[in-house]
């Protein structure tokens, strides 16, 4: 399910005075406002950016369906009287669009596809779905109101008289559709206005006619095969292009489609990037980029992951998730005003109110600065706010530098773990940067190992990562990796120099092989023994030294560099930390909730005469809570009467004993009905079902809990 | 070969029928005999029926057509429901002789106003002296229309009091269509498929302009022995012929070989025409792509077909739940504690066991289970503990939807669902790597 969350500032300003934040009882307006305007600018900016990334990632698949559509129908159109034009049977041209199993990400791309076909190809676009379409008369009549509707769109002037045709007195059938088609196209020939002559230089005389089948597997077959059957007896008159929208694998085609129809069709198969290399490139220019102030942190980072990769696969729910990272943080931190471009929040420091700068000294990371503080600086801090300001500003600066920094080194880690074997780091840079946010990336075992690794890596795979990592910083504009890139270029020029001293000493390790040839086995062991113990002796060559001063250089620019962002004074302005709120809104459990709910009523309700301790049942609790509890005891079976008695006795032990002695054989109405309304409530809930194994009993559906 | 014969039709007319259907000559003999003159009642209906393209509906256009007999050709597919079918069979009724007359739309929604339409269309174009034919093509979709429409058809003669024959073409037998209430029995005609040499002769008809009749003929010679074990449906091996004759002229146009060297035709060809069978037939490839690899000479290797792309890629715990599925769809319940509990009991008359499973399982299909068995299993197979979420929840939802698990029966989601599980063993193999 996706989440949406809107937040209307009006709510937001009512909601921020009933939560007390971090002790701040007194509500300043100001910077709830502030606050609400500086989130919208920047997750519009993101939203922009990602529909960016959306459109440049999809754009190969759709130049090649728009040149597929080009070609689908102009060959007709070309050559009608050659032979084999006319010998050949017409297919219907049908382009199987494979789209993974992101189904929520389908509606998104099939927008942008109809968007793109509309500019390039053609006007005449339906987008149909299986939902609406249970018989082929559905089919038809979605098919033709958006067939017809989408003409009146384009040109609403012209034809007044199309308009008033009303749906309803169009007889629904492909002769209609055909006439309608002829009409249209006639139209535009015969009479060419100028407006027109921008269109038809971009749509060709008569344009196909697209039907995107958004879902293919949820179509019964043989509304499918009708349609096909019927569209390709006048394929003719009315040029069809299908599109088939497949989650799964094309295979679908051919099972859901017998020889007979699939030999009408033309299918070629078309596939969208998958959705993993969609995420790893958001992640790319979202996350691992310092143009955003915005930061999630690792707990945080690893839930939105682990619900992409375990649950669905949507790249729109990843974004969701962000979003909602983004408007949390800036409704539950105060301080989050400062989480801006750099500039903008050098200008708000100065303005910061008193209890803002409280807040600021209450961040558990600015404590920790201030005691590794001077005695006076600390003083200093804690009582004048203009000086904390001052302090303020440069952290903020130096956090923006930490940022741009990170990301590079990161990435030049990456380079060099991902050609490792095994890739104990992970393969993706996203697993490589869950793991430097956790904790100091270089105390991990995994890191330990990655470098011995590395320290095996052979020369040509050493060149060609050192090469990567020069490019990774000089496309950097700051001037803080100079000094790097020359060391790392000078590295390239000594392994450069290696080159002729490999030769030389090819040529006497050869020399060596020959002598053992001639020598028995005995021998041979005996010199492999002592060569073993030569090589374990002898001090490393040239080259390895040289590896091994290029992976300790690494190292010390990991350690420098890739200190885990929780270290980071101020960190809390810009990092979103609190994973367990995003667990609750995107993890929702309904059948946990109703045990809750059901179990523990107090949890809800807050009321505290419901406030109990562990298993007894209460008898203040709402009458279906108590039979809840009563069912949990029972088997998969449960006999109502003794059910009733229960119930009877929990709720009349308040009662008294007065109570209790008149109605002991006999239980009162009242309290009969109650348990009959409760025990319907817990039907309708789909905890119980009627039995008919047994008279008197009602049967569980759920189990254990006993 | 018997040559047509009729007393109403001229003898010329005759002959262009005869040349423009070959073997088929006493089928059209036939139903000349019963049609006779163009003025005399025929048979209230017939019903003509044979295999997948055997020339039922092409017969019968060119019959209607050559001997200029007025009549209404309409596809039952097309016209899926009864009021649509009428209604389409009245505007033809307009358009068929008077063409410069203005075609108005009458809404006709039962067979009782079609029949009282039906008697005006006829009476205002001067019909009567001329037998009416209504072809209905397809017919075996009138079956799923009201109870009424087809016995009314068969005895629209009677019905309309004019004289009208309706034709029913259909791929299946009369029987399946007789309705339970008894009707007005058709005369039945069958047209029995070609056989290799009516194909050959057919599919030899339409040579290329640029090529000799007998150069053609023994191309297609060739191309009907290696399709003709596969495929006898008329229309696509004229499709296929049409798509791999470039190829086969290919050396005559080099000049490597001249019109005659056969064998060396053959050579060039055959294992061509092999693969065309494993993949344009098939439709893994499209047949556009296939002139494209012939035109630049490629190798079908590169291109991959439809079903070579089977694997699908699914998050973690989807697939894992149809994993479960699958387990929960071929294991028997009682098993099931067997398999998943870590203290099961012992394992009593195993032998007896084994014989029965023997036999079960995959050879049986897929059986039902309700919801709780799926998540029992899952909790049990995956490692970790998995929360009960509702993104499980909705991916066993989207699972349905895909079409990898379907549910059984549709009655109340409260009431326990059952699923099946879908896939084949490859699938989940594949998934389980």
């Amino acid at each position: 399910g996706c989440f949406v969350f809107k937040p209307s500032p009006k709510k937001r300003r009512v909601s921020q005075k009933t939560v007390n934040h971090f002790g701040e009882r007194k509500d300043d307006s100001e910077d709830t406002e502030l606050r609400y305007v500086t989130c919208q600018s920047l997750w519009n900016e993101i939203k922009l950016e990602t529909e960016q990334i959306q459109e440049d990632l999809n754009k190969q698949l759709f130049d090649n369906l728009v040149s597929f559509l080009r070609r689908s129908h102009s060959e007709f159109q070309e050559k009608t009287t050659e032979w084999t034009c006319q010998m050949k049977s017409r297919e219907i041209p049908t382009a199987a669009l494979v789209l993974g199993v992101n189904v929520t990400d389908h509606d998104l791309t099939f927008r942008s596809l109809s968007e793109v076909l509309q500019n390039n190809i053609t006007p005449y676009i339906a987008l149909l779905e299986a939902k609406d379409c249970p018989g082929i008369k559905n089919l038809m009549q979605k098919l033709m109101g958006q067939l017809m509707n989408c003409y009146i769109d384009v040109d609403s002037l012209e034809d007044e008289d199309y308009v008033q045709v009303s749906q309803n007195r169009i007889r629904c059938s492909m002769s209609s559709l055909i006439n309608w088609y002829e009409s249209v196209t006639k139209k535009t020939d015969s009479e060419t206005p100028r407006k027109r002559r921008s269109s038809s230089s971009r749509h060709w005389q008569s344009p196909p006619v697209v039907v995107i089948l958004k879902d293919m597997e949820s179509f019964t077959t043989k509304v499918l095969q009708d349609f096909i059957v019927i569209s390709s007896q006048h394929i003719r008159e009315f040029p069809l292009v299908l599109i088939f929208g497949i989650a799964t694998s094309p295979m679908i085609i051919h099972s859901l489609l017998p020889h007979s129809v699939s030999s009408l069709l033309c299918i070629e198969l078309f596939q969208s990037l998958s959705s993993k290399e969609h995420l790893s490139t958001i992640i790319d220019k979202l996350l691992l980029t310092a143009r955003f102030p915005f930061k999630l942190g690792e707990k945080v980072l690893q839930v939105l992951i682990n619900i992409f990769l375990y649950h669905d696969f949507s790249v729109q729910n990843f974004i969701k998730g962000f979003q909602l990272c983004i408007v949390e943080h800036f409704y539950s931190q105060p301080l989050s005003i400062l989480c801006c471009q750099l500039v903008d929040a050098k200008k708000r420091v100065n303005s910061l109110s008193h209890n803002q700068c409280e807040n600021i000294r209450r961040l558990p990371s600015f404590r920790r600065y201030v005691e590794s503080q001077a005695s006076e600086k600390q003083i200093a801090l804690l009582t004048t706010d203009s000086y904390l300001k001052e302090i303020i500003q440069k952290l903020l600066e130096d956090l923006q530098v930490y940022h741009e920094n990170y990301v590079l080194v990161l990435r030049c880690l990456h380079v060099f773990t991902s050609s490792l074997p095994k890739y104990p780091l992970g393969k993706q840079i996203r697993e490589l940067h869950c793991a430097c946010l956790e904790n100091q990336v270089w105390e991990t075992e995994e890191y330990e190992s990655s470098l011995q690794l590395a320290r095996m890596l052979n020369k040509s795979d050493l060149v060609t990562v050192l090469q990567q990592c020069v490019e990774i910083f000089v496309s950097s504009s700051g001037k803080e990796f100079d000094k790097t890139i020359e060391k790392l270029k000078e590295f390239l020029t000594q392994f450069q120099k290696l080159e002729d001293a490999f030769q030389e000493r090819d040529v006497s390790v050869s020399s060596q092989k020959e002598l053992q040839k001639k020598t028995d086995l005995y021998h041979l062991q005996k010199t492999l023994l002592e060569l073993k113990e030569s090589r374990r002796s002898k001090k490393l060559t040239k080259f390895e030294m040289l590896r091994f001063e290029v992976v300790d250089y690494i190292d010390s620019l990991v350690r420098n560099y890739l200190v885990p962002a929780d270290r980071k004074t101020l960190h809390e302005i810009v990092y979103f930390n609190t994973a367990s709120v995003l667990r609750e809104h995107l993890n929702a459990a309904p059948r946990i909730a109703l045990h809750t709910a059901l179990n523990n009523p107090y949890w809800y309700l807050k009321n505290q005469a419901l406030k109990s301790d562990g298993g007894s049942i209460s008898n203040k609790a709402p009458d279906i809570c108590i039979v809840y509890k009563l069912h949990l005891e029972c088997g998969r079976l449960i006999n109502l009467v003794d059910w009733l008695e229960a119930f009877s006795t929990v709720v009349m032990a308040v009662e008294g004993p007065n109570a209790d002695a008149a109605s002991s054989d006999q239980v009162d109405d009242v309290i009969h009905a109650r348990f009959i309304r409760a025990v319907s409530e817990l039907e309708l809930l789909g905890f119980i079902k009627p039995s008919k194994q047994k008279t008197d009993h009602v049967a569980r559906l759920t189990w254990g809990g006993c | 070969m018997p040559n047509l014969e009729h007393p109403a039709y001229p003898s010329a007319t005759l002959l262009q029928l005869e040349s423009l259907v070959p073997c088929r000559e006493s089928q059209v003999s036939m139903l000349l005999s019963i049609f006779g003159e163009r003025q005399q009642f025929s048979f209230p209906s017939i019903f003509i029926y044979g295999h997948t393209s055997s020339g039922k509906t092409y017969v019968m256009q060119t019959l209607l057509n050559t001997l200029q007999l007025p009549h209404v050709f309409v596809n039952c597919v097309e016209h899926f429901t009864s009021r649509l079918l009428l209604e389409e069979i009245l505007i033809q009724l307009q358009s068929c002789s008077s063409e410069t007359e203005q075609i108005s739309h009458v809404p006709c929604d039962n067979f009782n106003d079609f029949v009282r339409l039906f008697k005006q269309a006829v009476a205002s174009q001067e019909l009567e002296d001329q037998t009416l034919y209504i072809v209905l093509d397809r017919a075996e979709q009138l079956r799923e229309m009201e109870a009424n429409i087809l016995p009314a058809f068969l005895r629209l003669q009677e019905l309309s009091d004019r004289n009208v024959t309706v034709v029913l073409l259909s791929e299946i037998v009369w029987e399946l269509f007789r309705p339970n209430t008894g009707c007005f029995e058709p005369f039945t005609v069958y047209f029995p498929d070609y056989s290799i040499g009516h194909l050959q002769k057919i599919l030899s008809q339409n040579h290329p302009p640029e090529y000799s009749a007998d150069f053609y003929a023994a191309y297609i010679n060739i191309l009907l022995g290696v399709f003709y074990m596969v495929c006898r449906d008329l229309k696509e091996l004229q499709h296929l012929a049409a798509l791999n004759f470039s190829k086969y002229c290919e050396p005559v146009v080099s000049g490597e070989a001249n019109e005659r060297d056969t064998r060396k035709l053959w050579k060039n060809i055959e294992p061509h025409l092999k693969k065309a069978m494993q993949t344009v037939y098939l439709r893994e490839i499209s047949s556009s792509q296939w002139e494209r690899l012939q035109r630049e000479d490629g190798e079908p290797g590169q291109l991959k077909g439809l079903s070579a792309h089977t694997h699908v890629e699914l998050p973690y715990y989807s697939k894992f739940l149809l994993i479960a599925a699958y387990l929960a769809s071929y294991n028997p319940v009682r098993t099931d504690k067997r398999f998943f509990l870590k203290h099961h009991g012992k394992i009593r008359k195993t032998n007896f066991m084994k014989k029965h499973e023997k036999t079960s399982n995959h050879l049986l299909g897929p059986k039902p289970f309700p919801l709780d068995r799926l998540l029992a299993i899952l909790y049990s197979i995956v490692d970790n503990r998995v929360a009960p979420t509702a993104n499980i929840f909705s991916q066993i939802t989207s699972l349905v939807t895909l079409q990898l698990l379907t549910m059984v029966g549709h009655n109340d989601q409260l009431d326990g669902p059952r699923y099946k599980c879908t896939v084949s063993l490859d699938f989940i193999r594949a998934i389980a790597r």
